[in-house]
């Protein structure tokens, strides 16, 4: 312990220490959060690429009736692993290193609380991906009955015990990660930095940890069984064996759930903090919004066998699921009409941001509403498993998630790099973006209205016009994401401009208040907190 | 009409069909969903169906998008005029406020009158759809990778003990999907309408105004049973007997397909219902009950009605087109 003590302290009088480290003890031994961060987001960014690779190939053997380009099984093997890596790949590690960035520099921290344990958390996940996306090229190719697994479907697969491990390496990382950050929110905030001053994105992470600690568990026992199923004769899923393959949805389905509130928790934070920075204004019920957030996660516990409404449940489920399912209206509205609160009466600027967070508030609330028709049972049952659900869920995902993440990317990478990134090429990445998205993916609507089954490689011709618009929008979507890696390259080692320490003039809160780029050990002695720096400093609402 | 074309049997305007560019196509989506019950291009909306329960989620639907319209033309329209109103660039200054109790009671209550409302219909939608008794004939319907069996298991009381086939995707379809076959889905038609992947070999025949038990399981993979017109999915599940039910008001063949990821052939389980008058269809399954020729070696053909694709096919029982 003297040992360590005496380490930390000849770190704060040499800051610069870190260049001292050649690349692999800087980047493969890295214990700072801010390094760690970066990781988890570069990484995030590779699989952002190459799930969308897979949505490509979906979408141009998609482009018209007729199949040209892969068989089925590999189409199918594309729909699964474009959703794995998506899910697992890019949305939530690219949250858990926005939070590795911003939480310690929010909460007045010098550091994740258990920073060995973060750097594990990391390293996990590239051994993870390898072996999920090595079973493309394994004899037998990849999983393709869907990224739900469902049994027997899942079973007939030859790569079932990779994925199942990979799925245990993945839920291992994401609950170390869960872990560091509540103990970090929990121990480590500066003197002052009350619970209820904290910034909403902080919260936001916060209840999301405990939904991930409770719930990654439950997916590697569902995998577990499946492996067992295929490899050591029991029968959790064969009803010959007196198992039950629907026990499986419900298992998988109480631990997705949850995972779904994951992938958007974390968005509502950082919209919570974008849009009061650009409207100048502080954001409109604060506690309403931890409350909103705390109340939706409470609720994805049980609202599971929304996702399997035509399974045959018994009257009384439909009925309960339903009713609790469109109760998250109630807590989600809430948070909308807060945001636009918070617009109302400010002096609003549109930085790029600013930009992807109202298209944010726009586009997620269209898929929050799709989601609310979805819950109505008797026309679940004409939605579900057709185009309308994956329109509904590419509209909170991708207009959802991603944006948020694209967001908080514009918003923090001043203070990351130290350096401006272009706002030129920002409003160009963002206007292709929000045009083409929503060519992609809003006449998927109309394809499930009409009756077209998801996850199917080719269809009928009444399907075609409306697939040809949709898979173009795909194609310059994809594309127009090229134009964010390159905004993020010229920012990181070419940009001229350099950041202020405030980078945008609204901006409150701890993060702000650190040098642009923030010293590689930042708060090693516990700032003194002045409320009127912090975003949320004089809470009564 | 023969067994196989894709419209409803001659209820429908003839210029319907032939409805040309994107305006036409756009009000056909709109507006024609009265009369569609399978897909069209540029369809738009759910279909209304065809039976004595099609309605209620169609209704649903167009309640729900109603009032999701509403609100998000208030919703975005407020953040319109306030992202126009309170620009710095029009010298707008942040007001100091960041709650009202009002008005976050106003926006709390609202949504929750609207959400009971909504449950209402819904609730007593499902109540309607759960309720299975007083069937007067019932099917049992299997899933298979990659096709359905349908058996017909009582009518008006009466056992039956021999009708049962295997239904799969047509010839000219199947040949029409492989893998850079050079063939023209456009071209795989039935009475001028396009079946490509819709069309198979034997269709379930049904009788109309018939309430209609299905018993829906599947044999190895989990299925879903999925036709638009009729208004409702339901799972075909390994080791699970599911039951749903029917009442086709309106002589017709509904086209849907299997709903659930069953495999590398998921989609190329295509679902057809052939819905014919009582007078028809008791002749049908009279034929289909008559004892088989020994001689003829064709197990699943105990044949339902012949499809196009009734060339390829060791036909026992006569042909119905006919009914068509």
């Amino acid at each position: 312990m003297a040992q360590a003590a005496a380490h930390d302290h000849h770190d704060e009088h040499h800051d610069e220490h870190h260049e001292h480290l050649n690349f692999f003890q800087r980047w493969v031994m890295s214990t700072n959060h801010k390094d760690i961060g970066t990781l988890y987001l570069v990484f995030s960014l590779l699989m952002f690429f190459i799930g969308g690779s897979f949505a490509m190939v979906i979408r141009a053997e998609l482009f018209k009736p007729g199949m040209q380009l892969v068989q089925p099984y590999f189409f199918n093997e594309m729909t699964t692993m474009h959703a794995l890596v998506m899910i697992f790949g890019a949305v939530m590690p690219a949250f858990v290193g926005l939070g590795n960035w911003m939480i310690p520099m929010m909460v007045g921290a010098p550091d994740m609380a258990l920073p060995r344990m973060n750097n594990l958390s990391f390293w996990i996940l590239p051994f993870a991906f390898t072996l999920l996306l090595s079973t493309l090229f394994l004899p037998g190719g990849g999983p393709a009955g869907g990224w739900t697994m469902y049994p027997p479907l899942s079973l007939q697969s030859a790569s079932l015990a990779y994925v199942v491990f990979a799925v245990h390496l993945m839920g291992i990382s994401s609950i170390m990660g869960a872990i560091n950050i509540i103990a970090t929110i929990l121990n480590m905030r500066a003197p002052g930095m009350d619970l209820l001053k904290m910034p909403v994105f902080v919260w936001s992470w916060l209840i999301t940890a405990f939904l991930l600690i409770a719930v990654m568990p439950v997916l590697a026992g569902a995998v577990t069984m499946l492996l067992t199923d295929k490899y050591f004769s029991t029968h959790f899923f064969d009803a010959a064996g007196g198992g039950d393959p629907v026990l499986f949805q419900h298992v998988f389905w109480f631990f997705g759930h949850p995972e779904v509130y994951i992938m958007i928790l974390p968005a509502f934070g950082i919209i919570s903090e974008i849009i009061p920075t650009f409207s100048r204004k502080p954001i409109f019920g604060y506690k309403a919004m931890v409350f909103a957030i705390a109340s939706i996660a409470f609720l994805s516990f049980i609202v599971w066998a929304h996702h399997m409404f035509a399974v045959g449940l018994p009257l009384g489920a439909e009925i309960f699921f339903m009713y609790a399912t469109m109760l998250i209206a109630v807590p989600t509205g809430v948070k909308v009409f807060n945001w636009v609160a918070t617009m109302w009466g400010g002096s609003m600027t549109f930085e790029t941001p600013m930009l992807f967070a109202v298209a944010f508030v726009i586009l997620f609330t269209i898929g929050g509403f799709s989601g609310l028709m979805l819950a109505l049972v008797p026309a679940d049952f004409q939605y579900h498993d057709t185009y309308f659900v994956v329109a509904h869920f590419h509209y909170v995902l991708v207009t959802g998630a991603i944006f948020a993440i694209i967001a908080a990317t514009y918003y923090w990478i001043p203070k990351w790099t130290g350096n401006m990134y272009s706002e030129f090429w920002g409003k160009m990445h963002f206007w292709n973006s929000v045009i083409w998205v929503n060519v992609l993916f809003f006449p998927q609507h109309f394809l499930g209205l009409a009756g077209m089954p998801r996850r199917i490689p080719d269809y009928n011709v009444a399907f075609a016009n409306f697939n040809m618009i949709s898979s173009i929008g795909g194609f310059l979507f994809g594309a127009s994401q090229l134009i964010f890696l390159g905004v993020v390259i010229h920012c990181v080692w070419f940009s001229k401009k350099k950041a202020t320490d405030r980078v945008w003039e609204g901006a409150r809160g701890l993060e702000w208040t650190l040098s642009s780029p923030p010293p590689h050990h930042s708060f090693t002695v516990a700032p003194v907190i002045h409320d009127e720096e912090l975003a949320h400093g004089h809470v009564e609402d | 009409m023969t067994s196989g074309g894709i419209g409803r049997y001659g209820s429908r305007p003839k210029g319907f069909r032939h409805v040309v560019g994107a305006l036409g196509v756009l009000a056909l989506g709109l507006f024609g969903g009265t009369v569609q019950a399978n897909p069209e291009p540029g369809q738009l909306n759910l279909t209304p169906g065809v039976t004595t329960y099609s309605h209620v989620p169609y209704v649903l639907n167009n309640v729900a998008l109603g009032v999701c319209v509403v609100i998000g033309i208030l919703v975005f329209g407020a953040m319109f005029i306030a992202m126009f109103r309170f620009r710095k660039s029009r010298g707008a200054v942040a007001e100091k406020w960041s709650h009202n109790t009002t008005v976050e009671i106003i926006w709390t209550v609202i949504p929750i009158i609207i959400l009971i409302t909504l449950a209402w219909l819904a609730t007593d939608g499902l109540r309607q759809f759960s309720d299975t008794t007083g069937a007067q004939m019932t099917v049992k319907v299997t899933g298979y990778q990659w096709k359905w069996r349908y058996d017909y298991v009582d009518y008006e009381g009466k056992a039956i003990s021999n009708v049962g086939f295997m239904s799969k995707l047509d010839d000219q379809s199947n040949a029409t999907r492989q893998l850079n076959s050079g063939l023209d889905p456009y071209a795989v038609k039935v009475d001028g309408y396009n079946t490509y992947l819709l069309n198979v070999d034997h269709p379930l025949v049904v009788p109309i105004n018939t309430k209609i038990r299905f018993v829906i399981t599947a044999d190895d993979v989990i299925h879903s049973w999925f036709v638009p017109a009729l208004g409702w999915k339901m799972d075909a599940i390994p080791g699970v007997v599911n039951a749903t039910w029917t009442n086709i008001t309106e002589p017709g063949i509904y086209r849907g397909q299997c709903a659930e990821l069953c495999g590398q052939d998921h989609g190329f389980m295509p679902i057809v219902v052939k819905a014919v008058s009582k007078e028809d269809f008791a002749k049908w399954l009279a034929d289909q009950q008559k004892p088989v020729a020994p001689a003829v070696p064709a197990p699943a053909s105990t044949a339902a009605a012949p499809a196009q694709a009734a060339a390829t096919t060791a036909q026992v029982a006569p042909a119905h087109g006919t009914q068509g």
